[in-house]
């Protein structure tokens, strides 16, 4: 091999947004036709490092080698002549485009379509005899699942020549089957010869499908391996710089009287499509009921409703009192004034004002409470005084209330959204992905805090696309697809491999 | 980490901004055969130079006070009112009916009846483009613009048709009631010993604009409303998560810009004019949105950009009577300043930036 020149090869690259060094001296060698993974926590800058290959950001040092050659990378326009493809993680592509429409955009041959269309269908069909990418040509994007736009958003990375592809954590979206099928695809690539680099923060992923695996750490690229010659302990150890626990301490649950009775929840969203589908669910004092489903199949819908965001149709009661889904006051007012406390999915769209001051965004949803009052004027010294003795006791870094949401770390972002709302000692708690983008030391006192809520004898409503999360966390899992219950499960009595087929909408067994 | 300190964002850029419209006005003024030197100084004798041009600057400061808040306060609540001009129209139409039909015994009483009817007329007219944006969509920049038109147009047909006196060949009403008459700061300022210009227009309202400069303070950043108004415009989903209601904050924050762009008439109509006229706006309620802008929706930036515009107009009023510079020249100034400070906001703003950042990482 040694005679060959790597496909990639990165030296001391280095870039500082601000203060901040997103990477530092990074230099890695991917070989051609492997599959190399890039692991690390959010933030450790992967992402920023793979945005320098593709001409996103301009490296402030170092020097990228493609098959050997030096290679200047200024846009993606040069990326993409290189031979270098990237699928976000968020798709680009155009929703009421069709597949075909897709591919050759930004790639027309000349100012008439038609020939570049012809060109194009002929390729596709190339490519999916090649590597079993079947696609249908015609088929609007809208209208097809997300694992289907994925293949599309491969499909114009090889329609442009690429030999080198990217993929940004790309598992995020699919249900473990169609993750599964991505796999094969990528096999299948890497046999006919192309490089991949496959970025990504679950230990799985790399352990099935890599060669070899770098893993970063604030910036800086700790330790490159061959995936053969490590295990998902020591990868976990490097990622993170210490021994981590990957499951979380919890006594047994002590259930008590239901807290949350859900029955026959309907929710229609504005373009018509049936977003939860009879929803019957009900969680006990003192109880973490953990939802499990991929994105997208009605998990964030049930917490809407739950929190006042949406209307809906059924009956939900909190404490045998039933709560008004469709009046006038069916806001995030009346449910806190519940006593339900609600961190949010997004906690930059929805759980924080990003330009707020930290004390500002410690009364956010409970702005209205006379603890915050003085005459008609807000109780600013007050809420300064909370927000302080909050930070300390969710040991929010740096402390200070003074300063924006934005300029908070995203696990520190999240302790001030998860402090307001536990500290507010709710009746029913919901959380939706709450360590999202989160690091492993927040990971785990932020788990540590729902527990103890629940301990104090507090209902608890865990929504999360991590799979290890619910089956960590909760005490009951229910899984979600396709805006219904498929069924619900004892977190000892199942495994992610029976989660995951009722994720996809297969009943594992009969119930 | 911020990316440049607070005071670099307030002050350097807008002086910058300032300084960059001066030069290249200083070009154009060149450009045409003139001093740009003396046509300088002359704005500023002209503008500052005596109570009589102070009290002119100060009276075009009151009206860009009222319309610059009126524009902040919506902005604030991220919409962009484009109404302010048709509010202000509206508000004139109140202050006239209030000053004409309803008997006052003094000043002090009519102002507050009349600053009341003004702003409510004002909120009025705001109303309807408020209602269908928060309920129908229908883009608050579109319909406050057509708004401005259906109010010229309805004043036009009031004062010919309806207002104006018989035998009057001018499209305005009648004089207001000598009762209604508001003290100048001349009069005002006569009892403290210091002499104003009794010629100049600036009179009490400039206290009510001090007044609502402070109250717009208080509401945005000391109330709830205020809070919630913040919010809503930093984050429609978010105020949706804590359960504000959007159509709530849309609606409210309307009312208030257009009473402010009301108010605004108190000081044309009521102080100045002591009739209503037509076109008796004169356009304040655009240049209340540079005056937004340059004042970063603050009010104390507002007051600032203020008085810097209504030394503008003071001082090119006066470059035009007295020089070879044309009318037209002096709009060109102002449009200048306007497109530095409000329009061209990121020309400045992304060069500093990154220098703020290089000096930090040299010190890092």
């Amino acid at each position: 091999m040694s005679d060959v020149a790597p496909a990639i090869e990165l030296k001391g690259i280095s870039k500082a947004f601000g203060p901040v060094q997103a990477n530092k001296d990074i230099s890695i060698r991917v070989m051609p036709g492997t599959i190399h993974g890039i692991i690390g926590e959010n933030g450790a800058g992967k992402s920023t490092l793979m945005s320098i290959l593709y001409g996103f950001y301009k490296a402030d040092k170092g020097e990228v080698f493609i098959h050997g050659k030096r290679t200047a990378i200024p846009d993606s326009q040069a990326a993409i002549a290189a031979g270098i493809g990237m699928v976000f993680q968020h798709f680009k592509l155009v929703e009421n485009f069709t597949v075909l429409e897709n591919v050759i955009l930004g790639a027309e041959d000349g100012r008439l379509l038609r020939p570049s269309l012809a060109k194009a269908r002929k390729e596709l069909k190339r490519l999916a005899e090649d590597y079993g990418l079947n696609v249908d040509p015609d088929a609007v994007i809208e209208e097809i699942g997300v694992g289907m736009q994925q293949r599309v958003e491969i499909l114009k990375a090889l329609y442009r020549q690429a030999d080198i592809l990217i993929l940004d954590e790309p598992t995020g979206v699919l249900t473990p089957a169609e993750a599964n099928q991505l796999f094969r695809i990528l096999d299948r690539l890497r046999a006919e010869g192309k490089t991949i680099v496959l970025i990504t923060h679950k230990l799985r992923e790399i352990m099935e499908i890599t060669d070899t695996v770098s893993v970063m750490r604030r910036g800086q690229m700790t330790a490159t391996v061959k995936t053969a010659e490590t295990s998902p302990e020591q990868l976990a150890e490097l990622m993170v710089g210490r021994k981590v626990l990957l499951r979380v301490d919890k006594a047994p649950a002590k259930p008590g009287a239901v807290v949350l009775d859900v029955q026959g929840l309907n929710v229609t969203d504005e373009k018509g499509v049936q977003r939860l589908k009879d929803v019957s669910l009900s969680i006990r004092a003192g109880e973490i009921l953990g939802i499990a489903g991929v994105a997208g199949n009605g998990q964030s819908e049930l917490l809407e409703v739950l929190g006042g965001m949406t209307r809906a149709t059924g009956r939900i009661t909190l404490n045998g009192e039933e709560i008004d889904l469709t009046g006038r006051h069916s806001d995030g007012q009346s449910r806190r004034a519940r006593g339900i406390a609600h961190v949010p999915e997004d906690r930059q769209r929805e759980g924080l004002i990003m330009d707020f001051f930290a004390w500002e965004n410690v009364a956010f949803g409970y702005h209205r409470d006379p603890a915050y009052r003085r005459g008609v004027l807000m109780d600013n010294a007050a809420l300064q005084e909370d927000t302080a003795r909050k930070m300390e006791k969710f040991d929010v870094r740096p402390p200070n209330p003074w300063l924006t949401a934005k300029n908070f770390s995203g696990g520190n972002q999240q302790k001030i959204v998860v402090a307001r709302e536990i500290e507010r000692n709710p009746t029913l708690l919901l959380v939706g992905q709450p360590t999202r983008g989160v690091d492993i030391g927040a990971i785990e006192f932020i788990h540590n805090q729902i527990v103890a809520l629940r301990d104090q004898g507090a209902a608890v409503l865990l929504v999360s696309v991590e799979l290890d999360e619910i089956l960590s966390l909760s005490d009951r899992i229910a899984v979600m697809f396709d805006g219904k219950i498929m069924g619900e499960r004892l977190p000892g009595q199942t495994d992610a491999g029976e989660l995951g087929l009722l994720m996809a909408g297969m009943n594992g067994r009969a119930a | 980490m911020e990316k440049m300190p607070k005071w670099a964002d307030v002050v350097l850029i807008p002086l910058i901004s300032l300084l960059l419209a001066a030069v290249l006005s200083a070009l154009v003024i060149l450009a045409i055969g003139e001093d740009p030197w003396a046509a300088l100084k002359m704005m500023v004798q002209g503008a500052l130079g005596s109570t009589y041009g102070w009290g002119y600057t100060l009276y075009y400061a009151t009206n860009f006070i009222f319309t610059g808040l009126a524009v902040a306060v919506a902005f604030h609540a991220r919409m962009f009112n484009i109404g302010g001009e048709g509010q202000a129209m509206l508000g004139g139409l109140g202050v006239a009916l209030v000053c004409l039909y309803m008997p006052w015994p003094h000043w002090t009483v009519a102002v507050i009846g009349a600053s009341v009817v003004g702003a409510a007329f004002g909120a009025a007219w705001a109303a309807l483009p408020a209602w269908l944006q928060a309920k129908r969509g229908s883009h608050i920049v579109i319909t406050t613009i057509m708004f401005n038109f259906i109010a010229s147009a309805l004043l036009n047909y009031v004062l010919v048709n309806v207002l104006r006196p018989k035998g009057s060949m001018d499209p305005a009403t009648a004089k207001f009631p000598a009762a209604t008459h508001l003290p100048t700061l001349h009069e005002l300022l006569l009892p403290l010993g210091i002499k104003f210009s009794k010629a100049a227009p600036a009179n009490v309202s400039l206290l009510i604009a001090l007044a609502a400069c402070v109250f717009v303070w208080l509401l945005i950043w000391r109330t709830r409303l205020g809070y919630e108004i913040r919010a809503f415009g930093h984050s429609e989903s978010g105020a949706k998560y804590a359960g504000i209601s959007a159509v709530k904050i849309t609606v409210v924050a309307m009312l208030i810009s257009g009473a402010l762009a009301g108010l605004m008439s108190v000081n044309t109509t009521m102080g100045e004019a002591e009739r209503l006229v037509l076109n008796a706006t004169e356009g304040a309620g655009f240049i209340g949105i540079a005056v937004a802008l340059m004042g970063r929706s603050h009010p104390f930036g507002v007051l600032l950009a203020a008085i810097l515009f209504g030394f503008l107009y003071q001082g090119g009023a006066e470059l035009a009577l007295w020089t070879n510079i044309p009318r037209e020249m002096i709009v060109v100034i102002q449009a200048l300043v306007i497109l530095f400070t409000g329009a061209l906001d990121n020309m400045v703003r992304m060069p500093l930036e990154k220098l703020f950042l290089s000096l930090r990482r040299k010190e890092g």
